[in-house]
């Protein structure tokens, strides 16, 4: 049973079940399924600076950073009991195009080939990890939510904001990924 | 959105109208919703078992993959847009289950939905966003699961992250919405 929880899962398992979440999380106390907010309340939380954005009583939104806090302990969770312990398996074709670029490591799901300490201050680390952040927080709130709020809850409840969000941030992935990221990896 | 038709139901639909903390905390919010019960902290120790399932799931699904997203994004594996799309047609059935028998939450209160409008920043932010998720690999909850999993620099772009939020929180009044 355990080996057979430590392969991944495939999309017709893990989709469901993280759809569920939406659910789970308004019947359990009215709380929209969203992740992106948690980086506001921690904004308002520690560092408002007067600014009226982060004006509002973010301890009634504590349950938000219960919830990314238990997101951490699960990736804890998997680390521990139900790691897969064969590389990722992923398309051919990216495997080529990644081989140009110096990248051959498939153990860990966040490649260690880019992401890691010695590299957080070369140019092609720092774009990826620091400006890439940077962009994740920044973009997810002009926005007014990310995968979760919008992709998910949002297209959940036929919201057509959301639907134009959801088309926009694959066009932006998009641009990145074929477009700007190949000169990066080139860095 | 349903009309409220009890009671119960309008004096809910007042308090999200009325509340005016619930409006600042809406702005740049999708679809917002509030309980109007207070409780004790503990009681949101519930939301910290379904994050720890959402993110074992987050992981397993190997949607935290700077990998998988970049196949995504080139359109190399069916992988992503399975797990999305099947997430958000559970999603939608559920919220639709919901609205159609009007189902309360374990409390006894009723679950109204807020609809937003339509602003530019879903488009340049949306946009933004695709950009630092195919950078990153990782939109804000798998960078959560991916510190868990022992990738430790992740930390640095979530900070990273929360300063850019910040950013936006300081310069929001000066950029097109």
């Amino acid at each position: 049973m355990l080996e057979f929880l430590k392969q991944p899962w495939p999309w017709y398992v893990s989709g469901p079940l993280i759809g569920l979440m939406v659910p789970a999380l308004l019947i359990a106390g009215n709380k929209s399924f969203g992740i992106s907010s948690s980086l506001r309340h921690i904004c308002a939380a520690c560092m408002p600076a007067k600014i009226p954005f982060f004006q509002y009583d973010w301890k009634k939104e504590v349950w938000n950073l219960f919830f990314v806090a238990g997101i951490l302990l699960g990736g804890i969770v998997v680390a521990m009991f139900l790691q897969n312990p064969d590389p990722v398996n992923v398309s051919p074709a990216l495997v080529t195009e990644l081989n140009q670029y110096g990248i051959s490591d498939y153990k860990g799901l966040v490649p260690a080939d880019l992401f890691n300490w010695d590299s957080l201050f070369t140019a092609r680390g720092f774009i990826l990890m620091i400006v890439g952040g940077f962009l994740v927080g920044f973009g997810t709130r002009y926005a007014g939510g990310c995968t979760s709020g919008h992709s998910i809850m949002g297209l959940s409840n036929l919201q057509l904001p959301s639907l134009i969000a959801t088309i926009c941030f694959m066009a932006g992935g998009i641009i990145m990924a074929n477009l700007i990221l190949p000169l990066i990896l080139n860095l | 959105m349903n009309k409220p038709e009890n009671i119960q139901e309008v004096k809910h639909h007042e308090f999200l109208v009325t509340n005016t903390d619930f409006e600042v905390r809406s702005l740049d919010t999708i679809c917002v919703n509030e309980s109007e019960l207070k409780h004790p902290v503990w009681y949101n120790l519930k939301y910290l078992v379904t994050g720890i399932l959402f993110g074992i799931l987050l992981v397993k699904a190997e949607v935290i993959s700077w990998f998988r997203i970049q196949e995504m994004f080139r359109f190399q594996s069916f992988h992503m847009y399975g797990v999305i799309g099947s997430a958000v047609v559970v999603g939608m059935i559920s919220v639709w289950l919901i609205k159609k028998f009007k189902i309360k939450t374990i409390y006894g209160e009723p679950i109204e939905f807020v609809s937003k409008k339509l602003n530019k920043g879903n488009i340049y932010g949306g946009l933004i966003f695709g950009f630092g998720w195919a950078l990153t690999g990782a939109c804000p909850g798998p960078l959560f699961a991916q510190i868990g999993t022992g990738a430790t620099v992740i930390v640095v772009t979530l900070l990273s992250a929360i300063a850019g939020t910040w950013v936006y929180g300081k310069w929001r009044s000066r950029l097109p919405h």
